[in-house]
């Protein structure tokens, strides 16, 4: 009897591992360095917010795919009026959101008229400043008309910012939220997990995971190990450098490094003293060693930049060669500008390890031009208040991370007070203009700008470093935006 | 004992509320908006007073402090600014991790540390003494952060027994939530071992030369049942002391421990809540956990009178 029971128990796990072994998995798990807040893409700024739901759960009118491109998203098609001032968007039939709701055209004027409302807590309002109007001609169509030709408001509306919501469900988005896309949201174990599954109304193509998990892990040993002992089929952005080189010894895992849309600025406080003068930016500028800092503090990882664009934009301008290392240069410059005898620079660092690491090593290397560099170490809450609210700062070092964001640098008022009239004549220019080649043209003017004023020193671009499962495939290895799209994600047979 | 429950009652509320009106100012000079927090580098001004509105903090400071108080004393914690979800709810979540974990942690540690160090005052100045006092010195100066990704390498990474962090969640299971927490009880369990059954080990010692346990042993008990019927019995008055700092520490100091094994415990609810400036998450925790500070006071005070007599009648004097 003994011995039946212990034959039909080896024969039940055998079996069990057998048609474990012939179904495709159809499920992943991924890890993320920090939680999102809550998972309303329409009322935070948090990237974590939109690495977990961007394409996967919400969707809005265009997107931007793994390459950077406008796609069409929730409008299949759409046309521009001759003077550029109205958008008529063909929206897809049959759109459903994850309660039951349907969606049309209604649901897009609710979602943009509630971002652009006086009590909006729309992080990036300013995506809908163009717009003038929105009028529904029928259902499936949505007329937009704008205040003024606008040549980014395609890739505007790709952002997760700008994501369709329904008028039933947008209230509670923060901890359940209801959108259009391939995935549902299932639940949040808070502070540790987010789980997703498979939406099987989806209007599109059906999506080849059933399940998706997003796990929090921030620690980078714990991160390592987690990958390391297979807890996690994939890790979009390993907070963890040094462990590289084992991951990518190890033959059940693959290394992928791309490239993220943060740029990694050492900023000057050009209002001032002593940066007012363009010739101690240039100084600072020459002397430093930009790959020496890649090597020391990044491991290697991360591309060189000039100014503030993404090395893999269309429109980006090599300007890597304008401020080459030369101490000589430097010193010049300070004695030219009256620091021949030294300066004392106040260097704030916030906490992520690219700064702190970074700011070590500029300091060490300002050093030699007679820099002398006080490192003060802040919180995040501490530096917003101190750094970019108060402008009480010389240096601090920051990667800024939204897609697209040279218009930071025509604002009035910035953390880093550049303040140029040519600038802000040239990106009116830019946004102004309707013809792609003449747009891209317009921005390598502003790259070229922003290098020849030396407003701040471009580092370099953080590198998105991806670890994942060596059978899964058709996770992005860039991020042109802030995202984990599993869309098309499946495991190889 | 009916005065000393009562008093021990008016300590606390009197210490709730000195506790909170300190959190709330100093948290309040803290430089760093919410609001700002939230909405990162590229939100305009506009937007901001919009969320600063909508979360209560254009409000005078008096007005937010006794809007929060009247509601803690009734349960009613108010709702974080980050995650938009009622503290009570956030904080239960935790609980449900970091209770068991201490409560894992320091029942672990008591059972391995009191007979070690009993043991080892038995056996004092031989080599037995010598061998579980050498341990504890290493246990004492090992950090539990480092026990723990030892641990992870092995268990985990190499012998792949265990998961190498994250919490499966009770609703998984009482196994899988189990399995979860061992690993970091055990790492957070031996150097806390290590302090108690040293600190065991020199109480015994000490009560060993006490008169009674002469006596004792005069009247005819054999050196074993002596040791444990009298001398181990009055020596845990320190070890229970020890016990209480401890728990109160596991309960929300456990920030380094819960980050090696990704557990989401009040530890890093805290640690979080401060870095995103949700004051309210804050200044929630750090009040409940001094209420349980007292309370774990109280039933340590509690346990002396079970433990020695002659503390029954006077531990209200304390």
């Amino acid at each position: 009897m003994k011995r039946k029971i212990i034959t039909l128990g080896v024969a039940g796990i055998a079996f069990a591992a057998m048609t474990a072994g012939a179904q495709a998995k159809d499920s992943l798990s991924m890890g993320m360095v920090l939680e999102p807040p809550h998972l309303d893409p329409t009322a935070g700024s948090a990237a974590a917010i939109d690495e977990v739901v961007y394409a996967n759960v919400f969707e809005g009118l265009t997107r931007i795919d793994r390459n950077g491109e406008v796609k069409p998203a929730l409008a299949e098609s759409w046309s521009v009026s001759e003077d550029g001032l109205t958008y008529n968007f063909k929206l897809h039939d049959g759109v459903t959101f994850h309660d039951g709701a349907v969606f049309d055209c209604s649901d897009v004027m609710f979602s943009f008229e509630r971002a652009m409302a006086d009590d909006s807590v729309n992080a990036q309002k300013r995506l809908f400043a163009p717009i003038s109007s929105i009028a529904c001609p029928a259902s499936d169509k949505v007329a937009i008309t704008l205040k003024e030709p606008t040549g980014t408001f395609l890739s505007d509306l790709a952002w997760g910012d700008a994501v369709i919501v329904d008028p039933a469900s947008a209230a509670d988005n923060k901890t359940n939220p209801v959108g259009t896309g391939p995935f549902k949201f299932k639940r949040w174990v808070k502070g540790d997990r987010v789980e997703l599954v498979r939406y099987d109304n989806y209007w599109g193509d059906k999506v080849a995971l059933a399940s998706a998990t997003f796990k929090f892990v921030s620690d980078p040993s714990a991160a390592t190990a987690a990958m390391m002992a297979g807890d996690l089929d994939a890790f979009a952005n390993i907070p963890a450098p040094e462990a590289l080189p084992a991951m990518e010894a190890n033959p059940n895992l693959k290394v992928h490094v791309g490239t993220t849309e943060g740029e990694t600025i050492l900023a000057l406080n050009n209002g001032a003293k002593p940066f007012d003068d363009i010739r101690v930016r240039r100084a600072i500028a020459y002397a430093l060693d930009r790959q020496s800092i890649i090597d020391g503090a990044m491991f290697g990882q991360g591309a060189l930049i000039g100014s503030h664009v993404a090395p893999h934009n269309p429109a980006y301008v090599d300007l890597t060669g304008r401020y080459p290392l030369n101490q000589d240069e430097a010193k010049k410059l300070l004695a030219e500008a009256g620091y021949g005898d030294g300066l004392t620079l106040r260097l704030m660092l916030p906490p992520p390890s690219y700064a702190r690491r970074s700011g070590e090593i500029i300091a060490a290397q300002l050093a030699e031009i007679g820099v002398d560099v006080e490192i003060i170490p802040l919180e995040w809450a501490q530096w917003l208040d101190q750094v970019f609210k108060r402008t009480d700062y010389d240096m601090t070092i920051v990667s800024h991370t939204e897609p697209a964001d040279i218009e930071i640098y025509a604002r009035d008022k910035y953390y880093f007070n550049y303040h140029s009239p040519e600038f802000k004549e040239l990106y009116k220019k830019y946004v102004a203009t309707l013809d792609p080649e003449e747009a891209k043209k317009i921005m390598g003017d502003l790259q070229r700008k922003l290098s020849e004023d030396s407003v701040n020193v471009f580092l370099f671009q953080l590198p998105k470093q991806g670890v994942w499962n060596a059978k899964v495939q058709g996770l992005w290895e860039n991020s042109p935006i802030q995202a984990n799209d599993l869309t098309e994600v499946h495991w190889a047979q | 004992m009916i005065p000393f429950i009562f008093y021990r009652l008016m300590s606390l509320v009197a210490t709730v509320l000195v506790a909170s009106i300190v959190v709330f100012l100093v948290l309040e000079v803290l430089p760093g908006d919410p609001a700002q927090v939230m909405l990162g580098v590229n939100a305009q001004p506009d937007t901001l007073a919009a969320l600063r509105t909508e979360l209560g903090l254009d409000q005078p400071l008096m007005q937010r402090y006794i809007s929060w108080i009247s509601g803690f004393f009734v349960g009613d914690f108010g709702n974080s600014y980050t995650y938009g979800v009622p503290v009570a709810e956030l904080v239960a979540d935790r609980v449900v991790v970091s209770l068991p974990l201490a409560i894992m942690a320091i029942v672990l540690s008591t059972v391995l540390a009191i007979p070690l160090g009993v043991y080892s005052a038995s056996k004092h100045g031989k080599a037995p003494d010598a061998a579980v006092m050498g341990l504890a010195q290493i246990g004492v100066a090992v950090p539990n952060f480092w026990l723990g990704l030892l641990f992870i390498l092995l268990f985990a990474v190499e012998w792949k027994l265990l998961p190498a962090g994250g919490f499966a969640g009770w609703d998984a299971g009482v196994w899988p939530a189990v399995k979860s927490l061992l690993l970091p009880a055990v790492s957070l369990a031996l150097p806390q071992a290590a302090i108690l059954a040293r600190v065991t080990r020199s109480s015994v010692l000490e009560t060993l030369t006490e008169d009674y346990l002469r006596t004792a042993r005069a009247k005819g008990l054999n050196r074993r049942t002596a040791l444990w019927r009298h001398a181990v019995r009055n020596a845990l008055i320190p070890v229970v002391t020890i016990m209480g700092l401890q728990f109160s520490f596991l309960l929300a100091g456990t920030i380094i421990i819960e980050s090696v094994f990704t557990l989401p415990g009040l530890g890093r609810l805290i640690f979080q809540a401060i870095a995103q400036r949700d004051l309210i998450v804050v200044e929630t925790v750090i009040v409940l956990l001094a209420v349980s500070v007292i309370l774990v006071n109280f039933i340590v005070d509690l346990t002396y009178g079970l433990l020695d007599p002659r503390l029954r009648g006077g531990a209200h004097g304390h």
